[in-house]
C-alpha cells in the first residue's frame, strides 16, 4: 500500500460504515453491495493476475465454486462449523490452483487461458454430477446463515462482514505490489528476459499469484453461499468467468482499484437497465463497447486520462 | 595470474544447421576486464546468453568458481553472482528508474508473498535496506537525481547507465556488458571507460563485448577474438592488435600494409 492508497480506503470504508444508515438500509441496496463486494473480492485476484502477471484465467468461476461447495456441502452434510468449511474451502482451491498452475505457467502465451477454460468446465460438470454431495442441477439448499455469539449474522452486518474482507484483501494485494514480490511481477511483465537474468524466477511467482486469486475467489464463494443459503451449478459457469474477466477489463486491468470499480459497474449497471425491459441486454451490450472503444484501458484510466486533460486545458486557459 | 572465475571449455552452440560457436575454450581470471570483440555475428552476443543461461549450449562445458553451470536456469545463474546488461535496451519501461534497480536487489532479498502482503516488520526492514543499496548504485551511476522518473522516459546514454546499475544492484562477481558504449557520445564514452575501470576496482570481473576498439584497448586487461563463433586470438591487448588473423579478419587483406 502507497500514500495514494489511504484516502480512497477511507474513503470507502466510511462509505460502507454509514451506508446502511444513509440509505435507510432496504434489503435490495443493502444485497447490492453485499454481492458487489463478494465480485470484488474475486475480481481483485483477477486483477493481480492479469494485470501483473500477464495472465488470463478462464475458470475463476470454479474456484468461486470450489468456496460456495465446501461451505454448502461441509455446513450442511457435515455440521461442520462454518469457519472451518470456509478455511477447507480455501486451502482446496489454493491446492487445485497449485496443480493447475504448476505445469502450465512454465510455458510462454496463452496456455493458462485454454487450461483454466477446460478445468472450470471440469468442476462444472462435478458440481452437476456429484448429486450426492451438491444436489446436483437442481442445487444446495438449508445451507444454514452465519453466526456471531448465537446471533445470526445478516442485513447490515453482512455487508461490514463481506466489506471487512474486501478492505483487508485490497489492502494485502496493494502491499503485494508495492513490495519485492510485485516488482518481480511488474518486471516479469515489462522484459521476462531481464526479469530472469536479475534473478527472478517469473515462472515461481506466477503460480503463487495464480493460488492467491484462487484464495481470494474460494473465499467470495464461501461468502456467497452463506448469503443466498441456495447455490446451483448454473452460478459457476463459463459465462460467470468471463463476467469476472469483463469486470476486470472494464475497470482497468493495470491497476487493483481498477478491478474494483469494473466489478462495481456491472454488478450494478444490470439493476439500473431494468427499465429498458426486454432490450437490457442490447444496452449492456453497447455500454460495455462504448466503454471499450473510448477507454480501453478500462474506466478507471480513462477517467484518470479525462481529469488529466482537463486539468491541462484548465491550467492554459489561466495563462 | 589470477584464478579463473569463468572457464570455458569445447563450447559448441547450433542453432539449426547454423554453428554459432564452434569449439571454444578461453577463462577469465578473476578481477580482471576480459573483452571479446569480432565482426558482427562472429557470436559475442550468442556467448553472453549461453553463460547466463538464456538458452542452453550444444556441447562443452562452462563453469563458473570451480562450479558447472550450464544446465542452471537463468534465475538460479543470476543468483550465483553473475549479472549482465542488454546489447538491445531491455529495461522495465513499466516501472521507475529506482525501481528497476530495487528490482536488482531481487536474489539478495527474500520477502515472499505473505510477509509482504501483511507488511511484516521483517520486509519492511528488508524493503528499506533494498531502497538504500539502489539509491547507492544510482549515485555510482550518476544518476543520483533521476531516480523518481520513468526508466525508458530517460536519454539512451542514461538508459545504458541504468542497465549497468541494475545489473550491480545483484552484486555480482562477475558482470558481462554488451555493448555498452553503442550509441554513446565521445564524452559518455570516456566516462563509461572510468566506469568501467571504478567497476572492476570494487573487485567485480568484467566480461565486455564492445565495438569501440579505443574503449577496449584502454580498459581490457586481455582480448578474445571471434570470427564465425571460432576463437581467432586471446590474449594481451598489444598482441591481439598486431595478430594478422585479427587484422585480416576485422579489416581485410589490403589493411596489412597500415
Amino acid at each position: 500500500m502507497s500514500r495514494k492508497d489511504f484516502w480512497p480506503l477511507l474513503f470507502i470504508t466510511l462509505g460502507i460504515a454509514v451506508f446502511p444508515i444513509v440509505a435507510g438500509g432496504s434489503e435490495y441496496s443493502i444485497s447490492l453491495l453485499v454481492f458487489l463486494g463478494i465480485n470484488g473480492l474475486t475480481t481483485m485476484g483477477l486483477s493481480l493476475l492479469m494485470g501483473y502477471a500477464g495472465q488470463i484465467s478462464l475458470g475463476h468461476a470454479a474456484f468461486y465454486g470450489i468456496g460456495a461447495y465446501s461451505s454448502g456441502i461441509l455446513t450442511t452434510k457435515y455440521s461442520i462449523h462454518p469457519l472451518i468449511a470456509f478455511l477447507a474451502g480455501i486451502f482446496l482451491s489454493a491446492i487445485v490452483a497449485f496443480l493447475v498452475g504448476k505445469p502450465t505457467l512454465r510455458l510462454r502465451g496463452h496456455y493458462m487461458a485454454v487450461a483454466t477454460l477446460g478445468f472450470g468446465e471440469i468442476l462444472f460438470i462435478l458440481f452437476n454430477e456429484l448429486s450426492p454431495l451438491t444436489g446436483g442441477p437442481s442445487g444446495l439448499s438449508g445451507i444454514p446463515a452465519l453466526t456471531f455469539l448465537g446471533q445470526p449474522i445478516e442485513g447490515s452486518a453482512y455487508l461490514y462482514l463481506v466489506w471487512a474482507f474486501v478492505i483487508l484483501v485490497l489492502i494485502f494485494s496493494l502491499n503485494l505490489i508495492n513490495s519485492r514480490v510485485g516488482r518481480a511481477l511488474r518486471a516479469v511483465h515489462g522484459s521476462e528476459l531481464a526479469a530472469n537474468a536479475m534473478g527472478v524466477d517469473a515462472s515461481r511467482y506466477k503460480v503463487q499469484v495464480f493460488v492467491v486469486s484462487a484464495i481470494y475467489a474460494s473465499m467470495a464463494g464461501s461468502l456467497y453461499a452463506h448469503f443466498v443459503t441456495f447455490i446451483s451449478p448454473s452460478s459457476f459457469s463459463l459465462m460467470f468467468s468471463i463476467l469476472l474477466l469483463m469486470m476486470v477489463v472494464i475497470g482497468g486491468t493495470s491497476t487493483i482499484w481498477g478491478s474494483l470499480l469494473g466489478a462495481a459497474v456491472l454488478t450494478l449497471l444490470p439493476e439500473y437497465l431494468r427499465a429498458f425491459e426486454d432490450f437490457d441486454v442490447l444496452v449492456y451490450g453497447i455500454i460495455l463497447m462504448v466503454v471499450l472503444l473510448f477507454m480501453p484501458q478500462g474506466i478507471l484510466e480513462g477517467l484518470r486520462g479525462f481529469m488529466e486533460r482537463k486539468r491541462g486545458s484548465q491550467s492554459k486557459s489561466h495563462e | 595470474m589470477n584464478e579463473a572465475i569463468l572457464r570455458v571449455e569445447g563450447l559448441e552452440k547450433f542453432f539449426g544447421g547454423l554453428r554459432a560457436i564452434d569449439t571454444l575454450d578461453f577463462t577469465v581470471a578473476a578481477g580482471k576486464i576480459k573483452s571479446i570483440i569480432g565482426p558482427n555475428g562472429a557470436g559475442k552476443t550468442t556467448l553472453f546468453n549461453l553463460v547466463t543461461g538464456v538458452f542452453p549450449l550444444t556441447r562443452g562445458v562452462i563453469e563458473f568458481q570451480g562450479r558447472a553451470i550450464h544446465g542452471l536456469k537463468a534465475h538460479a545463474i543470476a543468483r550465483l553472482g553473475i549479472s549482465r546488461t542488454f546489447q538491445t535496451l531491455e529495461l522495465f519501461g513499466n516501472m521507475t528508474v529506482l525501481e528497476n534497480v530495487m528490482l536488482g536487489r531481487h536474489s539478495r532479498s527474500s520477502a515472499g508473498i505473505f510477509s509482504a502482503g501483511l507488511r511484516l516488520p521483517g520486509m519492511q526492514k528488508e524493503e528499506k535496506e533494498i531502497r538504500e543499496k539502489a539509491l547507492a548504485e544510482l549515485q555510482f551511476m550518476g544518476l543520483g537525481d533521476k531516480s523518481s522518473g520513468g526508466a525508458t522516459s530517460l536519454p539512451l546514454g542514461e538508459q545504458k547507465l541504468l542497465e549497468i546499475a541494475r545489473a550491480l544492484a545483484t552484486q555480482p562477481k562477475l558482470l558481462l556488458l554488451d555493448e555498452p558504449a553503442a550509441g554513446l557520445n565521445m564524452r559518455e564514452t570516456g566516462n563509461l571507460s572510468e566506469t568501467i575501470l571504478k567497476i572492476r576496482d570494487r573487485g567485480i570481473t568484467i566480461l565486455l563485448v564492445e565495438h569501440d576498439m579505443s574503449l577496449v584497448m584502454e580498459v581490457s586487461d586481455e582480448v578474445l577474438v571471434l570470427h564465425y563463433g571460432r576463437k581467432i586470438a586471446d590474449g594481451l591487448p598489444r598482441d591481439v592488435q598486431r595478430n594478422r588473423e585479427v587484422i585480416a579478419a576485422y579489416l581485410g587483406e589490403e589493411a596489412e600494409d597500415a
